[in-house]
């Protein structure tokens, strides 16, 4: 949606959809924690490129939205930010200034520190010249009934009334009670029965219309954490299990009357509106500011701090492409996610057989459905999240496997429960936590990868005839669609020939204990799930017969020989669990086991290489060892970091592995395979594109604003944090949701954007990114960077606002590198790119 | 076993003033020594409990340091073991214990690493002299330590906004409860005319005689106890802080709120049983609160939709009903029920961020829509209250501030036209004279005499109400904080048989840290001008001042490390047992300028930094 933002305040005019609209667009957009999907946090200002966005979104909202001068100074002073980069940068973005007095400013000159921004300096009045705290009279409670509104199963007993929404169930008991919400008599009947209409509450509570739009920005924007969760669910129904329905409106209209209710209480009801208090017109929320010098120093610095680094990468791919391509028959071919916590591990999977190949997907792989596991309830769906899928696929054996928590149980909450409960289960508790700080290991509490999809259950596939369906959705894929799937996922990645006997398709997800955002270290391309069942059905359709008759028809040959065997990957603990491996042959099944072993060892490696970032993990002793250190911190009720996952990430390659096969990446890359000799028409291209810009992107602007204002676009320190209502966490009793990542997660990160990395000729490239508006905006307001590297050529182009301009790089030596381990156990920091020996 | 019994109350002690000395970046040494001190106490305590059983088990009692003493009065440490100690102790030690180990991973990286192990060790001694003390005198400094300790943890996000506003919240009941002990002292005093030890007070014929000719000061005496009781277990009408003191991190709030400081209430009821077993209406009091406390607590706890407050409600039910046992006598049980419930309440904190991915499983596979609970078969229009009234928490946070803090504050505004040179130019005169009277009381008019203690005492109360009240002038605040205990003292000092070396002591505890704490404040109004209608929080730019500063205002308001404490109860023991008026009157300014130096602290060095935009609500 475009906004015009200038003049919002003097139209005039208020029109309260309108004005909801564009709160629901600024508010932030993440769903429950269920659901809990990475995207950008500043999406509404995506339509502006990268740094004037930064600074509005400073200006009017009061998000520290890059890092300090100080911080960039002090990465600057450790060598995170290169001086020749540096020096390059300021001539770039002052050209013909003088440059040796600009390095002086941008690293000597104090400039001052921002101003108070514009959301909240018409409301503050009622505090300022009126002297009433309204935040603080009317958060708590409206928290309150938000929260028992829409919990998803804590409370024992729920929100009494709930068919016709929000503000009718709260009026609806307002009816029929003998107590209030409201102290006063007069708002109360107000509510009951009388004129509740925004507008007109407005017209008592601020007196002049032009303020009325800019008042409920400042209010809503008091507590945005509740108010997104609201706007969330308005627009996504069914992103709670139990439904709720409420809206925006609702949201409002109560508040303001509650507010009212506090005014009125305070100073009678012929108070004088908030209009008449002000002593001083507010600045205009959205004011049209230039860059000032601090601005412009700013952006120098991010920019150094990014392509301090990128310029080494680019520097290595470079070098890359002399290399020979490997030689043909790989031993086994593997297709992982594109997740960059992936990358290492096919590091050391090559490592340690290298006539293997591995390929990077979504790990989604192309196939979109709904699931249903024996006995659940509901479907769970397992594909990026704006995808809507007309599948579903269910578990037809076993048994779901729930074991249950006595310590969990509302019981011991009751009045008779509990002072039965404390006196025996209480005992138990004290010799459970002791056991568990002492020895941790898998309880019914933690959230585990495993438990997604029972191992030996059969899946429904195959769509086998007409009656097979159930909700509109459709039981299984016909061969064609199955085949169409396989088809395009293989020539996206560039396997169509010379397939190995074995063809692993390894899908992730991860084991985590205490841990609210436990979805985020799932697999953002099945919507926050284990990969699991995409795996397997995947796999199903390539093993089909009649899949592969009607592939080689389209010049796919997969031999009879070659069978694809799914699994998953477990990132937190680094285990794999294969599935189907009893329906292989006897030769295959020898193959098999020698290649478990491969991924075995591999595993204990990467965990080894992921230690190094845990200071309280020993990295000097055996991988094997570390490995149990890791698998035990992923069941520990007292770990806040079971892994880190995304943290660090900077890189997303699409092009050969053989690009960054022997590249040292630090698991900062996202990888996704593509082979441009088999995609003149760029239509691989573009669908690759399409999702990664938006995902890794997503991802990478997650990280990075949750890195630079952790108290306002991340969620804060993990440890104080109160669930509310299975779907989100607060501080405190009181407190608003808190979107965004918590500390924990991004304390690691260096905030950078992602740099995208595309082998291919760079005519097609430019033609394929101008294809869909939504896509090529990313690129154009440089939310994330774009280079592409020509294979034929070896040349670079960086892709600015003008096009694709011709990148040279800085750097003239990379390093190379032939034992790592010493390297994991010696550095804890981001590491340089390395040429692996 | 005496020696062992003091190693019980030194080892925690001497963990807390190592744990000071350690480097605050040193994770692993800190988290260590504090597993250590508390691995090491209990040891000694298995150890002493294995002697103390084998001689039988019966209650000892130390009567040991002297803190201070003249021929009028003495403050003696004195501490008691026997089966309340025992279980008290015992589950604390565990507890603690194994939060620490916690704590030790959960913590790592955290800003304020170090505080937080400080706080816990500072918190354990504390809970330990209050669980070991013999007297009233001993068990009031670990109870000012609890309280000092709570308020520093819930305040731990020292930059927020609501938890140094919730920490200042909690402050203040406890503020209250802290009164009542005090009170109880006073007339105790009175009663026995010594610092009578808990082991006297279960001598059923000592008890009963001094209570048959002074039947109403045992029921005064019982009714502050148990206001100090219903004070700290989070009992009606005081009920609301509970959920609100969740402000910490999770392991904190498990020994605090859901585990050991709310059981302390209970604690001193048990520990006082012995005074008021015959006083049937007092029992049948405590047993009311208690039960009226669970009815009120489990209906709020039905409604919550947040695990914290959950656990919170759930707890302060259970501490109701442990009421209840203890009025009708029933010890043993109470113990048991206590360290249960304990044990069950810290667990489901520290595992409560489980709950999401636990209980969104169990929903997937056993979605019920809208499970019926018995409300549902109440008349709509009852349920609907019901309802309405647990999710308002029976307004009960509404009540505290409409009855009380409203009306001083009220009060306090009226005096907007006080500022320094007012202040002084009023109280200099007023002083010297007072002064010039208690010297020459032989001049005094008797009925003026009579009055003359009074008057000051009123003088007091308003000079401590505008301290409480100022908004702008923060050096005014504390002059007048100071202020308010020279008043407190002349008013006192009018009463006959005294000794100025009384005074003495409690001013050179006050005149001292007010002097400093003026200077330290007028340092940093010359760079900037702290008013005190907002926070500042300088504690991230000036930490050492702030601790400093934490110090200052520790002593000034009468907390055990300055002689001011030591004073504050021997300036009550010189309030005649018919001088009501004025122990309420010294009580009320005792309980405002505890607050309204709390108050400075926390608006000048804590809360969100000054000049930044921050989410008031986040």
């Amino acid at each position: 949606m475009k906004l015009n933002s200038s003049n919002h305040a003097s139209l005039g005019a208020f029109d309260d959809e309108k004005t909801l609209q564009e709160l629901r667009h600024y508010l932030p957009a993440q769903a429950p924690l269920k659901d809990f999907i990475h995207h950008n946090t500043l999406h509404a200002f995506q339509d502006k490129s990268f740094f004037a966005a930064l600074r509005m979104a400073s200006d009017s909202l009061g998000y520290d939205t890059q890092l300090s001068i100080r911080e960039f100074r002090k990465l600057y002073q450790q060598g995170k930010i290169r001086e020749d980069i540096l020096r390059n940068q300021v001539r770039k973005n002052f050209p013909g200034a003088d440059s040796v007095r600009w390095m002086h400013n941008m690293l000597e000159k104090s400039y001052p520190e921002k101003a108070f921004p514009a959301i909240g300096q018409l409301r503050m009045h009622w505090k300022k010249s009126a002297g009433i705290d309204l935040n603080s009279m009317v958060h708590p409670i409206l928290f309150r009934l938000l929260c028992s509104y829409l919990d998803q199963g804590i409370a024992i007993r729920a929100f009494p009334a709930h068919e016709k929404g929000f503000l009718a169930s709260v009026r609806q008991m307002e009816r029929n009670s003998y107590v209030s919400f409201f102290q006063t008599k007069e708002i109360r009947q107000r509510f009951v029965d009388g004129d509740i209409q925004i507008s007109s509450l407005l017209q008592q509570l601020v007196g002049e219309e032009r303020w009325f739009e800019r008042y409920l920005f400042d209010q809503q924007f008091a507590h945005p954490g509740w108010s997104g969760m609201v706007a969330t669910i308005e627009s996504h129904p069914h992103t709670l299990l139990d439904l709720r329905k409420i809206n925006l409106h609702d949201l409002v209209c109560l508040e303001l009357l509650l507010e009212l209710d506090a005014v009125v209480a305070k100073f009678g009801s012929h108070f004088k509106p908030l209009a008449q208090h002000l002593s001083q017109e507010p600045e205009p929320l959205w004011p049209d500011t230039q860059p000032e010098e601090r601005d412009l120093v700013l952006m120098c610095f991010q920019e150094a701090l990014e392509w301090s680094y990128f310029d080494e990468v680019l520097a290595g791919m470079q070098q890359q492409l002399k290399r020979q391509e490997p030689q043909q028959g790989a031993s086994f071919q593997a297709l992982f996610c594109i997740d960059d916590r992936e990358c290492s591990l096919r590091r050391h999977v090559e490592q340690l057989d290298p006539h293997c190949v591995t390929y990077g997907t979504p790990g989604f792989f192309g196939v979109e459905f709904y699931f249903q596991p024996q006995g659940g309830k509901f479907y769970t769906k397992l594909c990026p999240a704006p995808m809507k899928p007309n599948y579903l696929i269910k578990e037809t054996t076993g048994k779901p496997e729930l074991k249950r928590d006595a310590h969990f149980t509302k019981r011991t909450h009751g009045l008779l429960g509990g002072w039965l409960i404390s006196q025996t289960l209480g005992f138990w508790a004290a010799l459970r936590l002791f056991w568990n700080i002492l020895r941790p290991g898998l309880s019914p509490a933690t959230a585990s990868s495993l438990r997604h999809m029972n191992e030996v259950a059969e899946l429904s596939v195959e769509h086998l005839d007409k009656s097979m369906r159930e909700n509109g959705l459709q039981i299984g894929f016909t061969v064609a669609e199955m085949c169409q799937r396989v088809e395009q996922l293989l020539k996206s990645i560039g396997l169509v020939k010379e397939f190995a006997p074995l063809v692993y398709v390894v899908g992730h997800g991860a084991s985590s204990v205490n841990n609210p955002h436990y979805s985020a270290y799932d697999c953002g391309a099945c919507s926050g799930r284990p990969g699991s069942v995409n795996a397997r059905v995947f796999s199903f359709m390539a093993n089909h017969p009649e899949v592969r008759k009607q592939l080689s028809g389209r010049g796919i040959h997969i031999p009879e020989t070659t069978r694809f065997i799914s699994a998953l990957h477990d990132t937190t603990r680094d285990d794999i669990v294969f599935y189907d491996e009893s329906g292989l042959p006897n030769s295959h099944l020898k193959l098999h086991l020698k290649n478990a072993d491969v991924f075995l060892e591999a595993l204990d490696r990467n965990a080894k290489e992921r230690s190094r970032r845990l200071e309280l993990v020993e990295s000097k002793i055996s991988p094997e060892a570390i490995h149990e250190k890791m698998r035990r911190r992923s069941v520990s009720l007292f770990e806040p970091r079971p892994e880190l996952n995304h943290a660090t990430n900077a890189l997303c390659v699409v092009g050969r592995r053989a690009l960054s096969r022997h590249l040292f990446l630090d698991r900062r890359s996202f990888l996704n395979s593509y082979d441009y000799r088999l995609d003149a028409s760029g239509d691989a291209l573009y669908g690759i594109l399409k999702a990664v810009a938006p995902v890794c992107g997503g991802i990478n602007l997650e990280y990075y604003f949750s890195r630079v204002d952790n108290a306002k676009l991340g969620a804060g320190s993990k440890l104080p944090h109160n669930v509310m209502g299975l779907i989100g966490v607060a501080n405190g009793a009181d407190g608003d949701l808190r979107p965004g990542l918590p500390a924990q997660m991004i304390e690691v990160h260096d905030p950078l954007r992602l740099l995208i990395v595309v082998e291919a000729p760079v005519s097609r490239v430019s033609e394929v990114i101008q294809r869909d508006a939504a896509t090529h905006e990313w690129f154009h307001n440089a939310w994330v960077h774009l280079v592409v590297l020509e294979p034929e050529t070896g040349s670079l182009f960086r892709y600015t606002e003008a096009g694709f301009e011709s990148y040279k790089v800085i750097t003239t030596q990379v390093a190379s590198l032939s034992q790592m381990e010493a390297l994991f156990e010696q550095v804890k920091d981001n590491l340089p790119v390395y040429q692996i020996l | 076993m005496e020696n062992l019994m003091l190693l019980l109350i030194g080892i925690p002690l001497i963990g807390f003033a190592l744990s000071l000395l350690v480097a605050e970046r040193n994770e692993g040494l800190l988290s260590k020594l504090a597993f250590g001190t508390l691995v090491s106490q209990l040891l000694v305590l298995l150890l002493f409990l294995g002697l103390w059983m084998a001689n039988g088990a019966s209650p000892l009692n130390i009567k040991e340091l002297s803190l201070y003493a003249d021929d009028q009065y003495t403050f003696l440490l004195d501490f008691l073991f026997d089966r309340i100690a025992a279980v008290y102790l015992f589950t604390g030690g565990f507890i603690v214990m194994l939060v620490t180990l916690y704590s030790r991973y959960y913590l790592h990286r955290e800003q304020g690493y170090k505080r937080f192990f400080n706080t816990v060790l500072f918190f354990y001694s504390g809970y330990t002299m209050v669980v070991l003390a013999g007297n009233f005198e001993t068990l009031f400094i670990g109870w000012e330590m609890l309280g000092i300790a709570s308020f520093l943890l819930i305040a731990f996000y020292r930059d927020r906004y609501l938890p140094v506003k919730n920490a200042i919240k909690v402050f203040s009941v406890y503020r209250i409860g802290d009164v009542g002990l005090l009170l109880a002292m006073w007339m105790s005093h009175h009663l026995w005319h010594e610092n009578i030890t808990f082991l006297k007070l279960s001598q059923y014929d000592v008890v009963h005689h001094q209570l048959e000719s002074h039947s109403w000061i045992g029921v005064f005496i019982s009714l502050m106890l148990l206001l100090t009781a219903a004070a700290k277990s989070a009992q009606l009408p005081f009920s609301s802080w509970l959920p609100r003191a969740m402000e910490g991190p999770t392991p904190s709030s498990a020994i605090f709120y859901g585990s050991l400081s709310v059981h302390i209430g209970a604690f001193l009821l048990m520990r006082t049983w012995h005074f008021w077993e015959h006083q049937t209406s007092i029992r049948v009091l405590i047993a009311v609160v208690g039960i009226t406390t669970s009815l009120v607590a489990s209906s709020i706890a039905r409604v919550q939709s947040s695990v914290k407050t959950q656990v919170a409600y759930s707890s302060m039910a259970q501490i109701g009903l442990i009421f209840v046992e203890i009025a009708l006598g029933l010890e043993l049980l109470a113990l048991v029920h206590f360290a249960g419930n304990a044990f069950l309440r810290t667990y489901q904190l520290l595992v409560s961020p489980s709950v999401v991915s636990y209980l969104i499983r169990d929903q997937f596979y056993h979605f019920e829509a809208r499970r019926k609970t018995w409300e549902d078969y109440l008349p709509k229009k009852l349920d609907y209250a019901l309802y309405m009234l647990s999710i308002q928490e029976w307004k009960l946070e509404g009540l505290m501030y409409r009855s009380w803090w409203n009306p001083m504050k009220r009060l306090g505004r009226r005096l907007q036209s006080w500022n320094v040179r007012r202040v002084l130019l009023v109280f200099v005169p007023v002083y010297a004279i007072g002064l010039l009277l208690s010297v020459n009381r032989e001049f005094i008019p008797e009925f003026l005499h009579q009055n003359l203690p009074l008057l000051y005492s009123i003088f007091a109360v308003l000079v401590v109400m505008k301290a409480f009240a100022e908004r702008r002038d923060t050096l005014l605040a504390w002059m007048l904080v100071v202020l308010n205990h020279c008043l407190i003292a002349l008013a006192i000092s009018f009463n006959e048989h005294f000794s100025s070396s009384h005074i003495y002591l409690y001013l050179s505890g006050i005149l001292i840290p007010g002097a400093a704490g003026w200077w330290l404040l007028q340092r940093i109004k010359r760079k900037e001008n702290p008013g005190l209608d907002h926070f500042h929080g300088y504690a991230a730019r000036y930490p050492r001042m702030a601790f400093v500063f934490l110090l200052l205002c520790l002593s000034l308001s009468g907390f055990p490390i300055s002689p001011t404490f030591v004073g504050e109860d021997l300036i009550f023991s010189h309030i005649r047992s018919n001088q009501a008026l004025i122990a309420g009157l010294s009580a009320l300014s005792f309980i405002l300028n505890g607050l309204a130096v709390i108050r400075i602290y926390a608006r000048v060095f804590m809360g969100p930094r000054a000049g930044r935009f921050y989410y008031r609500s986040a």
